[in-house]
Parts: structure tokens; sequence; C-alpha cells
């Protein structure tokens, strides 16, 4: 079945499978940054951003349950050539290692500045425990997300996460 | 085209030491990495595994007909299709050989059965589940112990009469292999003499490295050309690339083997799995290139599992803590066959480094391995060749002894270690340790993490009634591997090579046979490279994964990168530069005695003014090289380590137990390091906490585990349960330094110490919270209902 979905402020018609998870919809529509990890919507690689303010893993959606709702990936986080301040943060604080899960990393974190632009360590670590890293141990995702939240409250920063 | 990079600030030269943040983060945090599923060809198949429900049964029948039906499926293969190509069973590293496709039998729950190709994933998925297999179910072998009784089940029928195996005579059916190092008579008599003496059992359960990506494999056959082009989650494309060429009667030329990004490793995707070789005969087959890529049930249940060593350890001391001699005795449970992924000489791979950091004067290690009704494995899981077994077993035995000659845990390793004048150190199991200062990092960790306050805390809360723990660790690690004289896999000597091609205008493109998963090789090799040639880090570029273009190496395990393609990368820019030193004297016309390397540049001896930079050199290579001389500027070294070399660090850990429920929380913990020289120290802090979190795993949650009729119990993440930020702990980290005599920068391997050394330091301190109570070990994974029956049974108060 043809379905529309909106990802990255591009409209994007698909033919999938009544039974396509979001995921590989998005995968198949050449958007390959957005990972699987899991069958068991454990790992949260898969992580998008659902209508600019909700963070979901796309692999407990199906393709077509998305139609009419706006995606934001990986991919659609920079402002052309400049980095989201999360991007930017993760790179300064070498938040990421292998890279498989930073994708789904930083739009679980993109959220969770939303909802608390000011987070405690406690609530950073609580926000992103629906992510799993093997690599970094989480400790300088912790940092790269604090640094984040303060590139974001300057107002260059506000700017590119709006 | 967008180019979206990261705004690097210029970096210029920057060699050893210097935290510069990573190259390779550019792509990642765009989500532009190109990981093997995101790699798609024209006209490609999707292959789906059919799996056994069973741990043993035959096979009576397989019927695909319903399958063949469902639209989009192609093809369906079982072991019989297999044979027909000569590859129904493939040799394993360790001189065994396993079914690719399930060959009249079945030996482990989740073990391939058939292969189904076709034109969507979908379809192969559909296709899987509408093969029909009739099973007659077999007893099933899951207890090691009970694998050799006289009465066990035949688990190979295809070896069952052959009674000498890769490793020398087997002596049950179900016998693998026989292993010992050091003189057991000696060593016994030692222990007869001594003061004292402990004994203790413990098992490092079996576990699995679970890297967030899966494997997985494109298999491309071009009929035309003749050419196989394979991508792989491989961490060790070169020795792949043999493997195939071996196993498929392919030459050599006619195969290439692309590792793209690897979504983490940490030693799963080291071997050749029969999902691998399946996609691969498809598209030989099926003349289309063919993807297969695991689900995390394929993964967790059939592909790398790790550790799965049952150890009896019995050590002499005297009275007074000085360790005399230890005895080891070690039942591996290899799984159905043998495919642990060892150096040929080595089937219980390095555990003979189990005498650890300390001057034991006789010691005598043995193992047996046995076949059971589980997938084969036995990957060294972020570690070098079993030494995580062997730091586990004597760093937890070491806190055991300590306990029993009611000494301080530190003291004893104080007493015991090997001293500094004593490098190098030949130890009684056969190695000669490189360099070491166990005692000042020890020191060191006992300084920051405030040992003797903490003691005195303990000791006040134990009046109270609370549980408080300290842990500690001084393991000592044998990486690298490895030297030509006694590691091969196949044959194939453990060297590593690099190549530095420096172009015209000063900037560089190195390859190296090493292939990184997140380890940070992009950077690293730039900096040795910027190091020792004077470029602009930021124009040196780094290519792995490619074996027509790398040069040959055995690949990224086993802590062996840095020790063998890093000291390759420096001896191919120091050989360049030699090179480029005949060109700087030619451009400064003097002789070449004339001209010294100072400061990154070349310059004429006594007169500092008169210099020209490596940029200057390269250019004239391709300009004006001096007559006489070949043009161009690039190298290829292979370097074949005189010895191993052998980081060390000191852990502590500090745990608080409830006392109603059983929750560990680990409080602090402290690691010092010290792996030789260092590259770049952010990544190797950064190696260092995953590691760490990843012992964290093993100690406390991570087991791999079996129901008695084979069922695997930890298939999917909700079982298989691997720590979120919640749980870890925040890590505390710091360095000595004591370079490896024998490296080129005296760099020693970073990236599995962490994982190596952590589980006892954790295991230590929870025993440590106990031992008032009796408590004198606990197998892990410590959960919280283990922790729970034992305050319950002690009879301890919940609050």
């Amino acid at each position: 079945m043809e379905i529309t979905l909106n990802i990255n402020g591009t409209e994007k018609k698909l033919n999938v499978e009544p039974r396509t998870l979001l995921v590989q919809a998005i995968r198949d529509a050449g958007l390959t940054g957005t990972h699987i990890g899991c069958d068991s919507s454990s790992c949260g690689v898969c992580t998008v951003v659902l209508d600019g303010k909700t963070a979901v893993k796309s692999c407990t959606m199906f393709a077509v349950q998305a139609e009419g709702h706006s995606i934001t990936t990986i991919e659609g986080l920079a402002q052309g050539d400049k980095l989201h301040p999360l991007q930017q943060a993760f790179h300064d604080q070498h938040g990421l290692q292998c890279g498989y899960c930073t994708p789904g990393m930083i739009m679980a974190a993109y959220v969770l500045l939303q909802h608390n632009p000011n987070p405690s360590e406690e609530e950073i670590r609580f926000g992103l425990s629906g992510n799993l890293c093997r690599c970094t141990g989480y400790q300088n995702i912790v940092k790269a997300v604090q640094q984040a939240a303060q590139m974001l409250q300057q107002p260059t920063g506000a700017a590119a996460d709006d | 085209m967008s180019v979206q990079t990261p705004n690097l600030e210029p970096k210029g030269i920057q060699g050893l030491g210097k935290p510069i943040k990573r190259k390779e983060d550019a792509r990642f945090i765009v989500g532009k990495g190109t990981y093997l599923d995101d790699i798609n060809l024209p006209g490609m198949l999707y292959m789906a595994l059919v799996h056994s429900p069973y741990a043993h049964a035959k096979i009576l029948n397989i019927d695909a007909s319903e399958a063949l039906k469902i639209p989009g499926v192609k093809a369906v293969i079982t072991a019989k299709d297999l044979a027909a190509a000569g590859l129904s069973w493939i040799p394993t590293l360790a001189g065994d050989k396993q079914m690719v496709l399930a060959d009249g039998k079945v030996l482990y729950q989740y073990q391939e059965v058939a292969a189904v190709f076709a034109e969507t994933r979908q379809a192969a998925a559909d296709g899987a589940a509408a093969v029909q297999v009739e099973y007659e179910p077999l007893p099933v072998v899951v207890d090691p112990y009970k694998a050799t009784d006289p009465d066990a089940p035949v688990l190979r029928e295809d070896i069952k009469d052959k009674m000498e195996g890769a490793h020398g005579p087997r002596r049950h059916h179900n016998h693998i292999w026989n292993w010992s190092v050091g003189s057991k008579e000696e060593t016994e008599k030692a222990l007869a003499q001594s003061e004292v003496r402990i004994k203790q059992h413990m098992v490092y359960p079996r576990s699995h490295p679970a890297p967030l990506e899966p494997c997985g494999c494109i298999g491309d056959m071009n009929k035309a050309t003749g050419r196989l082009t394979v991508y792989m989650t491989t961490q060790a494309p070169h020795a792949i690339r043999t493997v195939l060429s071996l196993v498929t009667g392919i030459p050599e030329n006619n195969i290439r083997v692309i590792s793209p990004d690897i979504g983490g490793g940490f030693g799963n995707k080291v071997p050749v799995y029969p999902g691998y070789v399946c996609a691969i005969v498809g598209s030989i087959v099926l003349g289309a290139p063919v993807k297969w890529v695991e689900t995390r049930t394929e993964n967790l249940t059939t592909t790398g599992f790790a550790r799965d060593f049952h150890m009896d350890i019995e050590i002499g001391a005297t009275k007074d803590g000085k360790v005399t001699a230890m005895k080891v005795y070690t039942l591996a449970d290899h799984g159905a066959f043998d495919a642990a992924a060892d150096p040929s000489k080595y089937p219980a791979g390095l555990f003979s480094i189990c005498t650890g950091s300390y001057d034991f004067q006789k010691a005598y290690a043995e193992v047996d391995a046995v076949y059971t009704n589980k997938a084969p494995g036995g990957v060294a899981y972020r570690c070098s060749f079993r030494v995580t077994e062997a730091s586990y077993l004597i760093e937890r035995s070491m806190d055991v002894l300590a306990h029993e000659l009611k000494m301080d845990p530190a003291e004893l390793r104080l007493k015991n270690f090997i001293r500094p004048e004593q490098f190098p150190y030949p130890s009684a199991l056969g190695w000669t340790y490189d360099s070491g200062d166990y005692e000042k990092t020890l020191k060191v960790a006992l300084e920051r993490i405030g040992y003797y306050e903490l003691r005195k805390e303990q000791a006040e809360k134990r009046a109270r009634g609370e549980l408080m723990g300290i842990g500690i660790s001084t393991f000592t690690e044998i990486v690298g591997a490895g030297p030509s004289k006694d590691f091969d896999i196949l044959g194939i000597k453990m060297f590593d090579g690099a190549e530095i091609r420096v172009h015209p205008s000063g900037s560089a493109i190195v390859r190296a046979g090493t292939r990184h998963q997140g380890q940070g090789h992009e950077t690293t090799w730039a900096q040795i490279v910027s190091e020792e040639l004077g470029l602009d880090v930021d124009k040196i570029i780094v290519e792995e994964g490619d074996t027509d273009t790398a040069p040959y190496g055995l690949g990224t395990y086993a802590s062996r990168s840095t020790p063998t393609a890093g000291g390759a990368m420096a001896l191919a820019a120091r050989r360049i530069r030699e090179k480029a030193k005949k060109i700087a004297a030619h451009l400064l016309e003097v002789s070449e005695n004339d001209v010294e390397w100072v400061d990154k540049k070349f310059v004429v001896k006594g007169v500092p003014s008169k210099s020209v930079t490596m940029n200057e050199v390269a250019f004239a290579a391709y300009t004006n090289p001096p007559p006489g001389l070949e043009p161009g500027l690039e190298t290829t070294y292979y370097y074949d380590p005189p010895n191993l070399t052998f980081p060390h660090g000191a852990y502590v850990c500090v745990v608080d137990i409830d006392k109603g429920t059983g929750e560990v929380k680990v409080r602090r913990f402290v690691a010092i390091d010290d792996c030789g020289t260092i590259i770049n120290p952010m990544i190797v802090e950064g190696q260092v906490h995953g590691g760490l979190t990843e012992g964290f795993a093993i100690a406390f949650m991570q087991e791999i585990a079996f129901d008695e009729q084979g069922n695997h119990l930890a298939s999917n993440f909700t079982d298989y349960l691997l720590p979120t930020a919640l749980e870890t702990p925040r890590w505390e980290t710091g360095h000595t330094v004591t370079p490896s005599p024998h490296h080129p920068l005296g760099a020693k391997g970073v990236g599995e110490s962490p994982t190596v050394g952590s589980p006892a330091a954790f295991v230590n301190a929870v025993v440590d919270a106990l031992a008032h109570l009796g408590v004198r070990h606990i197998d892990m994974p410590i959960t919280r209902e283990k922790v729970w029956r034992i305050l319950r049974q002690s009879g301890i108060d919940s609050f």
C-alpha cells in the first residue's frame, strides 16, 4: 500500500506492507542513519522524533501509523552545515565510539532537553535509559547532553533547536 | 550535495599524548555512517534462516514446498545442497569442523537448518516460517560435568570413533582436548609443603558480547568477472578472505572482503558463521547479491558466545602471606563444535597468564574442553583469548587467600607483586612479562579512593549492621598477539601491516590490516603518523577494512591493534622518514649525515635556520627527487612483534548493599590503568569507561543460561540484560605509564583491560561486604536475588 510520510520536512511516497515497521520504512526511504539493533524495542537505536516533540522507538510503530505525522531523524537535525548542539557536544565530549547507538541516543536526548532544558545527571541517565550503548559506558554521553543543554540555553544555540 | 561536517578546529601536527577529538565522528553524528545493513546493491536478494527449536534432535524430514509457493521466494537450501558444493561442513579455527546447515541432526537450540532466499526481507522471513521440519528429539547434554559421563549421549556422530583430535587424544566421545602447562609434580609438592592452602571453585559464566549492530553479510558473486565481493561485519577482513578462498576454492585474488563501519564487535565479529557462508553460497548459486542480517535472537543464540569456564584453583602460601604455588583445573564448555577463536597453538587461549601480577615460583594449569548441546563459539569477548577468565580467577582467589590469612587484600597483593626490577619477568607458566610497576599503580588507586579511610568506615558500618564492601583487582593482561614464532591462525602468522602514502602536497593516506569498531583508529593512526612525520593530522586519512587496498593483517581483537598495527604504523613512518632524509639533504644541499630530525623538521646540524619540513620534502619527492633515488614517498611495513605486551591496572570498587532487597549499589569505582605510552588520552579513557561497563554487566547482569532441555534462556534483550545509563556507575579513571620496552612507541593496548580487570573487583567488593556472614565466594552474575537469598540464609535483619 502507498503511504506518504513527512520525514525531515520532505514528503516521501512509500510503498509498504501493512506490517512494515516505521524504522524499516524510514531506512527504505534511504535514510539509513536510523538503525535497527533488536527485535524487542529494548535498544533504542531506532529512536526518531515524532511531530517535533515525542521520542519514539520507530520499531514500535507501523509505517502506516506514522502517516500524517512529521518525523525527524538524525539526518534532519543539522541546519545545513551547522551541527545541532547535541551533535557538536557528542563530538566534543567523545560521546560516541562505534556510532551505532548515536543517532537514536541523540534523538532521545533532543526530546529530553525539550522537556527538561536543564536536567541533572540523574535526570539525563533516567531520560536516556531506554537507549543502550555498548561502547561508552554512558559517562561521556551524559557529559555531551550537559554540554548541549548549556549550548541550547545560549541565544545562538537556541536558534538551532527551533 | 550538501556536506555536513562537524566544525572541526584545525588540529595541525598532533602527535602522541594529545586528546584530539575523533576524525571518524564526522559521519556518525549526522547519521552518515555506512554499516552493513545500509548497503543495498541492485537486484539484491535477502536471506532468512530456519532454526531448530530443539537442542538435540534427529532431522527426519525438511519440506520446503510451502515456502517455495510464497511470492518472492526464490530458493531454499539445506545441508544436502551445500554438500553438493562441498560446503555442508566448514573447518573451524580450533581445528574442528562445524555444520553450516544441520546435517542429519541438530546439536543446539536455534541451530541453522535451512536458508531461504527471496526478493524482499519480508518474503524471506515468511519463507523461513513456512519451511516444515520434522524432528525426533534426542537426550540433551547441558551440564559440562555430565558431558563425559560413560552413558552421556553421543553428540558428534561424525567423530565419535576418532579419538585423536586436533589438540591430542580425546578420552570420551564428548571430550575435545586436554591441555596443560607447568609442572604438576613440582607444583603439587610445593602446595603440600605450604603452610596455608586455599581451594576455590568458581564459574565464569557463558556470556555474549551483543554489539548493538548484529552480524551480517552481503555475498556478491559477479559471474561475468568471476569476482566475489563480500561485505561483512568482520573484525578480521584479511583472515576472512583467506578462509573463504580455502573453503570455496575461489582464488584469493578473486575475493574482495569489505568490512564497512562496524557497530561494535567485542569479539563477536571475528569468526566465520553459517549465515555468512549461506549468503555467499546463495549469491554464487543464484547469481545475485544476497544480504543476511542477524536478528537479535539469532545473534544471542547462535553467534559468538564467550567464557563458560568452570575453574578449580588451589593456592599455597606461607603464614605471613607469601604465595608459593598455584594449581588450576578448568572444564571448558565449548558447545557443539570447537569453534573457539584462539591462535592455533593455544586451545585454551592465553589462560596461562593466570599467575597474574604475582611472583609464583610454581604453577600448573590444566584445561579439559567438552562438547555440549549449546551453540559453538568461544570468542574472546573483549578479551585476549581467555585472559579474562584467568584474571578473574587469580584476582578473586587472592581475596579468598587474604580472607583465609585474615590479611588486608591490598597488603597481600603488595607483598606478592612482581617487583619492577624483576622485569623482563619470566613467569612460572612460560611468559616473559615486558614491564610493569604494580605497586605504584595500586598505591595510586588506593590513594585516589581513600582506601584506608574506607576500611575504617566499613568497620564502623559493620558494627552498626550495615553492609559495605571494598574490592580490589590488580590484574596483568597479555595482549598484542603476536610474535610469529608462537602465534598463528590457520598457519598465518599474527603480524600486522601498515601502509603510508605521502602525497605531493603533504597530505597522506594510511592503511592498516586492522579494522576498528569504535576504537578510534582513524584518529590514533593519524596521530602516530603525525608524530613520526610531522604532517598535519587533518591531512592524514586512515582507511581500513578493504582487502583490495589494505595491507595484510589479522585484524582487530585481543587488544592487538596498537601492539601490532600501531607498531607497524610507526615503523612504516620511520622508513618514510629515512627516505625523506635523503631528499631533505638534497634540498638543503648538504650530505645526508649533516641532516637531523628535530622538532618534526629536517635541520642542518649546527645550523638551525636551515631546515625543510616534511611538506617540502613530500613535494620534492614527486617534483625534484635527488638523482638516482626512486621517486615517490610511500611504503608498507609488516611488523612482527618481538613479544606480547602486558598492560596492567589497579581497580578499587566500593559497594553498599541493601539488607532488605539484596540490591548492590556501586558507590565508587577507581580504575588506574597502565597501558604504556598513551596515544590519545581521550580515546583511552573512553575505552576504559566502556570496558568497565561491560565488566559491570558481566559481574551483575549478563548471562547466557540454559534450562535442562537446552532451551536458551536469554534470547533477546528483555532476557539478556544489558546495563542502561541508569544503573551504570560513574567511573573514575587514571593512569600510570610504564612503557613497553619492545614496542616502537612503548604502547601496550588498552581496549580490554577494563573488561578483564573489573569483574573481580566487583565480586570482591560484594564478597567483602558479606565476608563477616561467612561468605567466601559468589558466582557471577551477582543478581539481587542471589544476594537476597544469601542475606536471608544468614539470618541477619532486613532493616
